[in-house]
């Protein structure tokens, strides 16, 4: 089924968003979490999609007759993975089994009221954008969102091809790709704002702990010890300055929003979260490798386009969970938001000070990816439940009214803007 | 140290081919005058398909930046790990970025904002590709 057309923000001059708190999160429904796939038929993606989904719309109070939209990015996240042996219906192909389209969730929930149903080929990021979107414009009153993120067994993205055919003969010749990016990115930021590596370590350490107060989450399921600097330190280099514990791990899991008009959210079981606004950021390099002055610029436009169509500015945002895929990116993108007053250069010397959700500046509430594995939704939820005021440990002690949240790359992103009102 | 080695496509044969003759090059758009590299199909500014040519250059450069690869995703690259990536500023226009691992020189603590130029390195089957070297 089509998407509306023209639906990205992604330009500034656009105004406040036409739909700016008229749309609504009603629900959400997270998976048991494993960190691979075990072949067994009750734990692939599609099985735990459909977990997802159900608990999404038990916690919206409704029933799955209600849903009349469905949005997923299938995926895969990590490679193809295929050929390997399938199972019966409907686990026969990839679909249901390293991802998972709208059209299988649909037949496998047994939906029977929907009139859109859309697999978009992206990320979450986007999707925020594109499932408000669509219940702003009407295409459905109730939409079940779904990203499920798969993970097997093996590594991926690896080339051991002898040559290098297409884009890869501009990158694997030296290696380059999304880790090595971040790496020489980060070393020009330190260079640039005189800072290191080591000063990383406070927030992640803060992001493994706020982590652990999601009772769902990849650590508290399966590593709950806590996690120290000196874990951090200690880490072995990836691509220095990247170090393990800057990557986030990848899992096997799925999440499901219940996304639906204002009006019809307050009818529903929990307190509406509204949506106030949300944005997307498409951007092209230069040439080979994205230089901090392309990072810096896009980053800074992408909050600009935020928050004029929310209508507010830096000083509103309660919440903030940017996108932490890898730590060495996300001081961009606090500091591009200029979050709690941070600016160019700062961010290394704010996690240096109380970051806690206790505290005054309780940055990155959620734990992230890095804090809760490779889900990519912790953050979305961690936004809606401490609007809702049912973040428990993680309830900030700060006011709790709006929030922002957003993925992936300065690059390619979509973010989005929660409120705890419609105005 | 072993690389993989580049399969010329239809945009990207008379790079390779430049290589081979030791002559370092990048695209142009004489309608934009802006140079670009990888080598596209099109300008990435105006979109033009006929106004690209291929230009020499000086085959000199700035170390822009740099990272070390411990765990590579690359097979033919993970024997001879760490290895350096290094961002190269071209002279000519160093909004135009070129990677290399430099090589014969030690892994980290690498000279940014130091000259280097163009040498050209044997990968096998009779293609040679770019690197970089610090400048003499």
């Amino acid at each position: 089924m089509v998407a509306p057309t023209g639906w990205m923000r992604n330009k500034e001059g656009l105004g406040v968003w036409e739909h700016r708190g008229k749309v609504a999160v009603a629900g959400v429904g997270h998976s048991p979490m494993d960190r691979r796939w075990d072949e067994k038929l009750e734990h692939t993606l599609g099985a735990y999609s459909i977990i997802a989904a159900q608990r999404a719309a038990a916690d919206a109070g409704i029933k799955l007759d209600d849903i009349d939209g469905v949005l997923s990015c299938p995926g895969p996240l990590g490679d193809n993975w295929a050929p390997r042996p399938y199972f019966d219906p409907p686990y026969d192909s990839e679909d249901g089994i390293t991802k998972v389209t709208a059209e299988w969730l649909t037949r496998g929930l047994g939906l029977k009221n929907t009139k859109w149903v859309h697999s978009y080929d992206s990320h979450v990021g986007p999707e925020w954008g594109l499932g408000a979107q669509a219940v702003g414009d009407g295409l459905c009153t109730t939409l079940l969102m779904l990203y499920p993120t798969g993970n097997l067994p093996g590594r991926y993205h690896h080339e051991m091809d002898n040559h290098a055919r297409g884009p890869n003969q501009w990158l694997n010749l030296w290696s380059w790709g999304g880790i090595s990016q971040w790496a020489y990115s980060f070393n020009e930021y330190c260079r640039r704002y005189n800072s290191n590596h080591d000063r990383l370590a406070p927030f992640v350490v803060n992001s493994r702990r706020n982590g652990l107060m999601f009772d769902w989450s990849y650590y508290a399921v399966h590593q709950p010890e806590p996690f120290t600097k000196e874990d951090y330190l200690a880490a072995r280099w990836v691509c220095k300055p990247m170090s393990l514990f800057d990557a986030d791990r990848p899992v096997q899991h799925s999440t499901a929003y219940i996304i639906t008009t204002g009006e019809r959210a307050k009818a529903m079981k929990q307190p509406p979260v509204y949506i106030l606004n949300h944005a997307q950021g498409q951007n092209k390099v230069r040439s080979s490798v994205e230089t901090i002055e392309e990072t810096e610029e896009w980053t800074a436009r992408l909050a600009r386009i935020l928050y004029e169509g929310a209508g507010l500015g830096p000083a509103d945002i309660d919440i903030f969970n940017p996108y932490d895929g890898y730590t060495l990116f996300t001081q961009y993108w606090l500091e591009a938001f200029g979050w709690h007053g941070v600016k160019k250069g700062e961010a290394h010397d704010f996690y240096a000070g109380d970051i806690s959700v206790e505290g005054p500046h309780p940055f990155m509430s959620s734990g992230g990816n890095n804090g809760t594995g490779r889900t990519r939704t912790a953050i979305y939820t961690d936004c809606i439940e401490q609007l809702r005021g049912t973040a428990g440990k993680r309830q900030v002690n700060v006011r709790a009214e709006t929030a922002v949240a957003g993925c992936v790359l300065p690059q390619n992103n979509g973010h989005i803007v929660f409120g705890k009102h419609p105005s | 140290m072993p690389k993989p080695i580049p399969v010329p496509d239809e945009v990207s044969k008379p790079f390779w081919a430049a290589c081979n003759e030791r002559r370092l090059v990048v695209q142009n758009c004489t309608a934009c005058n802006r140079k670009q590299y990888p080598p596209q199909p099109t300008c990435g500014a105006c979109g033009s398909k006929e106004h690209l040519e291929w230009l020499p250059t000086s085959g000199r450069g700035t170390i822009n930046g740099y990272c070390v690869m411990y765990d590579s995703r690359v097979g033919p690259l993970q024997a001879d790990q760490p290895i350096n990536i290094v961002v190269v500023a071209l002279e000519d226009d160093p909004a135009i970025k070129f990677l290399s691992s430099l090589p014969g020189e030690p892994t980290d603590n690498v000279p940014v904002g130091a000259k280097v130029e163009v040498m050209f390195q044997d990968v096998g089957e009779g293609q040679l590709v770019h690197e970089w070297r610090l400048a003499k």
